[in-house]
């Protein structure tokens, strides 16, 4: 159980972190922050690489959770960029 | 220490290097002249972490098939995809995210979970990966207008009727399945209802409440990803996960304000129920104005503000609108682009629009920067927006969009009004700007519009 406090308290920390880092964005960046944020939800690669492979059902749902998840983290660091890229000053 | 003791601490020590690397890179992110450099970081950070919990997988091959395929299909899309489509993209790339996690707690669940908080967190993370899957696809469908739903439609009332079930089933998971277990495969059904659920919950939020979904169901996959951090004791997807949903929820609140309605009146009311109706009848005509008259009022101007919205984007108008800005900043007159936070389908939709057609970012103003000077403004061009203009929402109380921010474009010299026809917004209020003295209306295409006032510039 002491382990799960311990990481609750890092949960509630980094929420809180993010909240204050990211709480005035200029309108501008609203796509392109969105479409950031959407490529590091793609960490549940680190998670889909640790899975367990005892069973044929959990091989094939963490290869299924490798994939869709590096889709996930290669799609959307990709279009962020593009998207940022275009972004000018006068 | 044994030697996989000592790859665990190393691994976890570079976990905690990479995690400082996402929050520098998600803090840089949100700043114009840093943000192409945070995303690399963010990328970086991604990269570290992968690759070392690479260095103990037990499959590796199949690890690295699965990569590539994934790497190979990401990186078509993204480099594929019109600028125009980024929207349903993002809620796509957001769904796979979120299929991920449902896999991942779907794989621990059979890994039998040794104490009751695991159990509790596989069946939330079931729930939270699976819902943001199934509605980030219906969002995907919505954005690009391949699926069209009625609210009122009697699938769409089976929906979210199956979106409450689905609800008082993970209840029921979490909380009755582990003291009396049941004689049937009661999990099976859980991931069956989420997915389900997950359609329920999106398919009734229309158009113009899509910023609001997007930036929720973003939020939803970063916290999946911070539960699964939970469920697998790993700190960098809890770090990660979390900055994911914190970004998302101050999307989420920005678009609420930005429409003066709380989330839940948006996830579960929506307007077409709001039972006050509009009680201004139309009052006076509306006077229509032609391309060559409007060219006339515009080349005289010596300030303008475009107001675009999802119409703009329909009728692919942006190229040619920054083409006539262009036109009015080499005939000596000021331009610049007034932007409401929740104009089009997503946050900061129009913004990307007009950086795709060069617009430079510096001309775009939002509506508390422009509105107390509306009245120096010599012509407002508002391009296929309507309730974000709509100045019922300070003039009268009665109006469902009351206390909406808007940008008060009634108070310019001049306004015209681009539009295909008189239908009212997605909010179903009629808008009396378009009744005011000093509107015109230029009925007809935008795209063609614009064009023609391009063509009569350059003769």
């Amino acid at each position: 159980m002491e382990i799960y406090i311990l990481l609750g308290f890092v949960l509630i920390l980094s929420i809180y972190l993010g909240l204050e880092l990211i709480s005035k964005v200029p309108s501008t960046l609203h796509t392109p922050l969105m479409s950031g944020a959407n490529a590091i939800s793609g960490i549940a690669l680190v998670g889909a690489l640790v899975l367990g492979s005892d069973t044929q059902l959990q091989q094939a749902l963490a290869f299924l959770a490798v994939m869709f998840a590096s889709i996930n983290v290669f799609g959307g660091y990709l279009v962020t960029n593009r998207m940022l890229k275009m972004f000018k000053k006068k | 220490m044994s030697f996989f003791e000592n790859i665990s601490s190393i691994q976890n020590i570079i976990y905690i290097f990479s995690s400082i690397l996402f929050i520098s890179g998600i803090k840089m992110l949100g700043k114009e002249d840093t943000a192409v450099r945070g995303n690399f970081l963010s990328a970086l950070a991604m990269f570290i972490a992968v690759s070392v919990t690479f260095i103990n997988v037990i499959n590796p091959l199949l690890v690295l098939i699965g990569i590539t395929i994934g790497a190979i299909i990401g990186s078509l899309i993204a480099l594929k995809v019109k600028m125009t489509s980024i929207p349903e993209m993002v809620a796509l790339f957001n769904g796979f995210g979120g299929l991920a996690t449902f896999f991942i707690a779907w794989s621990e669940f059979n890994s039998i979970p040794s104490n009751n908080f695991q159990y509790l967190l596989v069946m939330i993370t079931t729930y939270i990966g699976g819902v943001t899957f199934s509605g980030s696809v219906i969002a995907y469908g919505k954005l690009s207008e391949t699926l069209k739903v009625e609210k009122s439609s009697i699938i769409t009332k089976l929906f979210t009727t199956l979106f409450y079930i689905s609800i008082i089933y993970l209840l029921y998971s979490i909380v009755i399945t582990k003291i009396f277990t049941p004689g049937f495969d009661f999990y099976t059904i859980l991931l069956i209802l989420t997915l389900l659920g997950g359609v329920g919950f999106v398919i009734p939020i229309g158009g113009g409440d899509m910023p609001v979904v997007i930036s929720l169901l973003n939020s939803f996959s970063g916290i999946a990803a911070a539960f699964a951090g939970l469920l697998l004791l790993n700190n960098v997807l809890i770090v990660a996960g979390s900055l994911v949903g914190a970004s998302g929820l101050i999307l989420t609140i920005i678009m609420a304000k930005a429409m003066n309605r709380s989330i839940g009146n948006i996830l579960f009311v929506g307007y077409a129920s709001s039972s006050s109706v509009s009680k201004s009848e139309e009052t006076g005509e509306v006077k229509p104005i032609n391309v060559s008259d409007a060219y006339l009022i515009l080349e005289n101007a010596s300030s303008v503000l475009v107001i675009p919205g999802y119409g703009m984007a329909v009728a692919q108008a942006q190229h040619v609108v920054r083409e006539l800005g262009e036109l009015l900043e080499a005939n000596g007159t000021e331009v610049r682009y007034g932007i409401h936070p929740v104009a089009g389908r997503m946050p900061g939709h129009m913004n990307v629009l007009l950086a795709e057609a060069n617009v430079p970012y510096d001309v775009l103003v939002e509506p508390e920067d422009v509105n107390p000077s509306m009245d120096t403004v010599d012509v407002a061009v508002v391009i296929g927006a309507n309730d974000v203009v709509n100045p019922s929402a300070t003039e009268e109380p009665g109006s469902p969009i009351y206390g909406m921010p808007i940008i008060e474009v009634h108070n310019a010299r001049t306004v015209f009004v681009l539009k295909r026809s008189m239908s009212s917004g997605f909010a179903g209020v009629q808008n009396p700007l378009f009744f005011k003295e000093n509107t015109r209306m230029l009925f007809g295409d935008a795209k063609e519009s614009i064009g023609g006032l391009v063509t009569e510039f350059k003769e």
